[in-house]
This record gives C-alpha cells, sequence and structure tokens, in this order.
C-alpha cells in the first residue's frame, strides 16, 4: 500500500495524452504538417508572385512567420474544443482522474504540456521544409518554436477554459467564426496590419495571434518588432496566466457537483 | 490503525440547493468489512459514495476517512482508494492494457510497476487475452471487470464500488461476483451500493437501508431479515383476483405476524410455513396456488421503503 511518486500526476495526464496520440498522428500530419506546407507553396509562391515585395523581402519569406504562428494558432485551438469537452461529456476521462490523486490543476497543465509537444514538432518540421526554400533570414529563427509554444498555450488555456465552462458543442461553432477566423484573416499571417483601416486595426492588437506573428517575424527576417519585445511578449503572458486561472477553475468546478 | 474504522461518518449531510440527498448520516466501516449501501434510486446512495471517494464535499457533519479528513486530505485518501464509478469512463481509444497503465501512473507508480500490476490484474479478472485490444468491443460485463482490475491499480486499501453488477447478465455478475468475493477474502474492504437483494445477500458482511437521504435500517442481511421479517413468507393465489384480494387478505388476518395484499397474490409473513398452511386450510381457504418460501432482504427493503414506485 506504499504510495508511490515515480511520476508526478502532470506528466501522467500528459502521458495519457501521448498514448491516445500515438495513436491517431496520421491523422494530424495533413492539417498540422502537410496543409501549412501547401498554404505556402500556393499563396507564397503562387499569389507572392504578383504580390512581389512586402516590407522588404520576397512575399514567401514574408507570410512564413505568419504560417508558422497560424499553425500553432490552429493546433492550440483545435485540440482545446472538442476533444476537452469530450473528455468531460462522452468519455468521462476527467471524472475518471478526480478518482485519483490527479488534481484539477494537473488535468489542465497536462493538456497544455502535450499541446505544447504537438505544436513544436509541427513548428519544427515546418521550418526545416522552409530553410529549403530559402525562406528563414537569421539565426535568431531558431527561437520561433519558443515563440509558438508561448502563443499555444496563452490561446489553449482561455479556450479550454471555455470548453470546460459549456454543455453543448454548438458553442464551438460561434467561437470559430467570431474569434478564430478573424483572428487569422487579420492578424498580419497574409498582409501586414497597416494595410486594415484604423477601426479594424485594434482587432488584430487584441488577438494574441498578431503578437506571436511579429515576434516570429522579427525572429526569421532577423529586425525589430512593431512594439517592444517586451510588450509581445507581456501580452502573450498576460492570455496565458488568465486562461490558465480560468480553466483551472472551469475543470474545478466541473468536477465539482 | 487497526481498531480505528476506514469510514467514520458523524451527521453527513450533502444538499444541491434546496434538495437534500443526504440527511444527517451516521457511519461505521471496520477493516476488512464488505459494506453495503442499499436503497431505491433517488436514496442519497451515490451521493453518500461520492463523499467517500473525496470528490464531493459534504455539506455539513464529519467525514473521516482512513483516519484522515475527507475535505482537507482528499489526494491523499483518494491515492488509497480503489472506485469503481455507476458510469463507465474507461478510455474507448486505448487499448485495456494502457488502460490500466495509464490509470496506475496516475497513482504515481513507475512504468515497470504499473506494467506489472497491469498485466495481473488483466488475469484476475480474466481479460489477459484482451490485453492488445480496445476496450469499444468489450461486452458490458468485461468492461464491468476492467473498471473494477482498474480500481484495484493502486493495491487500495478501501473499494468503493457503485452498482457494479447493475445492466449486467446474469453470468456476468457471477462472475463478477465471484472475483470481489476473492477481493473480499484477501482482506480488501468493499463499500458498495445496490439495489438487488441478491447482491447484498452475496456480498455485505452489513450493510444500511437508505431511504429518502436517511439510514433506516442497519445490520447484517440476516438480522435484517430477523427484525424486520419473519422466518418465511407464504405467497397464495386466488381465484377472482385483484377484486377479491382484500377479502382474502381479511380472511386471513392472524395466520401471520403481517398479510400483504398485492395485485396478483396475497403475501403472509409467518415463522412456521406448514404451520400456517394448516391454519389457512382449517379456515376453508381455498388458494389456486401455494408457494411457501424463505424471507429474502427482499421483503425486507419494501417493507421498509415501501412498494410505491420511486423513479
Amino acid at each position: 500500500m506504499a504510495v508511490t511518486h515515480a511520476v508526478h500526476p502532470t506528466i501522467a495526464v500528459l502521458e495519457r495524452h501521448l498514448t491516445l496520440y500515438r495513436r491517431l498522428w496520421q491523422a494530424s500530419v495533413f492539417s498540422s504538417f502537410v496543409l501549412p506546407v501547401l498554404f505556402l507553396l500556393s499563396i507564397g509562391i503562387g499569389v507572392g508572385g504578383y504580390v512581389g515585395r512586402v516590407q522588404g523581402v520576397d512575399y514567401l519569406s514574408w507570410i512564413v512567420p505568419g504560417v508558422l504562428a497560424s499553425t500553432a494558432f490552429q493546433i492550440a485551438v483545435g485540440e482545446s474544443t472538442y476533444s476537452v469537452l469530450g473528455d468531460f461529456k462522452w468519455v468521462r476521462a476527467y471524472h475518471a482522474m478526480r478518482a485519483t490523486p490527479v488534481g484539477p490543476a494537473d488535468m489542465v497543465r497536462g493538456h497544455l504540456l502535450y499541446l505544447v509537444i504537438r505544436v513544436t514538432i509541427a513548428v519544427v518540421a515546418f521550418l526545416v521544409v522552409v530553410v529549403f526554400f530559402g525562406g528563414l533570414h537569421s539565426p535568431w529563427a531558431l527561437v520561433t518554436p519558443l515563440v509558438c509554444a508561448l502563443l499555444t498555450v496563452s490561446v489553449a488555456a482561455p479556450v479550454t477554459a471555455f470548453a470546460a465552462t459549456i454543455d453543448h458543442d454548438s458553442y464551438f461553432s460561434l467561437l470559430f467564426r467570431f474569434v478564430v477566423i478573424p483572428s487569422t484573416l487579420f492578424a498580419g499571417v497574409f498582409f501586414p496590419v497597416e494595410q486594415l483601416t484604423a477601426v479594424l486595426r485594434p482587432l488584430a492588437y487584441a488577438s494574441p495571434l498578431w503578437h506571436a506573428v511579429e515576434l516570429c517575424r522579427a525572429a526569421t527576417l532577423g529586425r525589430a518588432p512593431a512594439w517592444p519585445i517586451p510588450v509581445h511578449a507581456g501580452y502573450l503572458l498576460m492570455w496565458t496566466v488568465a486562461g490558465l486561472f480560468l480553466a483551472v477553475r472551469a475543470f474545478r468546478r466541473k468536477l465539482e457537483d | 490503525m487497526a481498531d480505528q474504522p476506514l469510514i467514520y461518518a458523524r451527521g453527513l449531510v450533502k444538499r444541491f440547493g434546496e434538495f437534500t440527498a443526504v440527511d444527517g448520516i451516521d457511519l461505521d466501516v471496520a477493516p476488512g468489512e464488505a459494506f453495503g449501501f442499499l436503497g431505491p434510486n433517488g436514496a442519497g446512495k451515490s451521493s453518500t459514495m461520492r463523499m467517500i471517494g473525496c470528490v464531493s464535499t459534504p455539506t455539513a457533519g464529519e467525514l473521516r476517512i482512513l483516519g484522515m479528513d475527507a475535505v482537507h486530505d482528499g489526494p491523499r485518501i483518494r491515492a488509497r482508494l480503489g472506485v469503481c464509478p455507476q458510469l463507465d469512463n474507461l478510455d474507448p481509444d486505448l487499448t485495456v492494457r494502457e488502460n490500466l497503465v495509464t490509470y496506475a501512473r496516475y497513482f504515481g507508480l513507475s512504468r515497470a510497476e504499473s506494467r506489472r500490476r497491469a498485466d495481473e490484474l488483466l488475469e484476475f479478472v480474466q481479460l489477459g487475452d484482451r490485453a492488445g485490444g480496445k476496450v469499444e468491443p468489450l461486452s458490458g460485463g468485461m468492461k464491468r471487470r476492467l473498471t473494477i482490475a482498474r480500481a484495484m491499480v493502486n493495491e487500495p486499501d478501501l473499494v468503493l464500488l457503485d452498482e457494479p453488477t447493475t445492466g449486467l447478465d446474469p453470468q456476468a455478475r457471477h462472475l463478477l461476483w465471484e472475483r470481489l468475493f476473492r477481493l473480499k477474502q484477501r482482506g480488501t474492504t468493499l463499500v458498495l451500493t445496490t439495489h438487488y437483494m441478491d447482491e447484498a445477500e452475496q456480498l455485505c458482511d452489513r450493510l444500511v437501508v437508505m431511504d429518502g437521504g436517511r439510514i433506516v435500517a442497519e445490520g447484517s442481511p440476516r438480522s435484517l431479515i430477523e427484525t424486520y421479517s419473519t422466518a418465511e413468507v407464504v405467497e397464495l393465489r386466488f381465484p377472482g383476483m385483484p377484486e377479491a384480494g382484500s377479502r382474502y387478505a381479511a380472511a386471513l388476518e392472524g395466520v401471520g405476524k403481517r398479510v400483504d395484499p398485492l395485485p396478483d397474490r396475497v403475501l403472509v409473513y409467518v415463522d412456521d410455513g406448514d404451520a400456517a398452511l394448516a391454519e389457512i386450510q382449517r379456515r376453508g381457504l381455498e388458494p389456486s396456488s401455494v408457494l411457501v418460501r424463505r424471507s429474502t432482504l427482499e421483503d425486507v427493503f419494501l417493507h421498509l421503503t415501501g412498494r410505491t414506485l420511486v423513479d
């Protein structure tokens, strides 16, 4: 009956996600790796041929950091919606964990760690491909996986909180329609936010994605981001802290009765 | 530790808003005991179990599990509990074995130890040949056995089973009872809820009958029968029932300790069935069918909680 502590509960939760992923990874290769590369080829090279140069670089090089960060963004949001709701509602995996020493904070952290690993794999694979297209212009590109990891947590944490609060998956279509798609379109992924009218620009500034795109672009092109680095990073950190707090609270409430 | 109850509750209350699910109950469960909660739906059994499992906070009262406070020591208590919930929550996308290994890791067990226990427990619940298969195609009985194996993975001091055999076919139930009996023989303390009387008689050393959030009776299955019923029950059917039922019930008054007229038959609670039959014959009553049987917990249960259907 000796209680052992060979593994931290958070890591045990992470392991569950990784064990499941080992079974499902093939399905994710297309959306998290092939699709971004296709995007890069069609928009970067195809559209880029008409666009020419943007902010002093070829269009492909300009959108590489945008596609990179938005890939992280898509995975972070996508994996924090149905799968979180499902683990409460259908699989009841979180109820199973609740009967063990695993606490709500472990469940949230294990889930987010898993997403950071998922995103890091996707982002590094994408970077390797991009190198062959000459899309990276600075050794600072090496920090982009870190930026993407921070973006992942800053987005996945609040979305996880949302998924743990709602009772029905129809709310997700609202999330995708009014938050995710506008964020992707107006966050400096495909064109500079300066192109937006002044009225719409705050939308970009509010989106965590824009801040991550700015940091990634600064890194791959080897120049300064739009705002000071601590401001961009601080904004992402703020979402991370608030999201973590809300997610743990939502899990606790959901598992209480 | 030995003389300390594993579960100690005094004035335990659970309210959900205006609704009182558990209305001030006292419990003492000793190490090694098989203890049952019996009661109709909505009696407060599951709410009590959830409080004992430290996943639901008591509204009032004192609750100590394994000598620790249920409210403050939740994680430390849960580390030593095994829980088999009413609703299955196995991971359908993991294999049978992965379900156990993953769960063992939640308790902080090393990888090697988790695998060793998973294999050992799969043999114990007779699922060794399904180890590498998916959970989804398993039958209800197999899933329940797997859930019980999962509950044993941390070698718990106390195993909580919420309606362990509800929805299973007779073969699956008997296999499960046999496995639970073996656990009991090993000295594992079992606490279960059920609304099957045969299950309670099979498995429980001691049980409480709950109704409306309160404990209405407590004792061993035998002592409950002795206290709340008679040794035997005579079941009589008469021509012309149910209309004639109350007339026959009146005519049977005094034959036994209690007469219970049902729509299709009249039950007479007696100490000696043969003597009662002789008396029935002497009174000139001519039932169309007669059955003398031993009293069961079901008689106790229906007597204590009534025959009205609770949904």
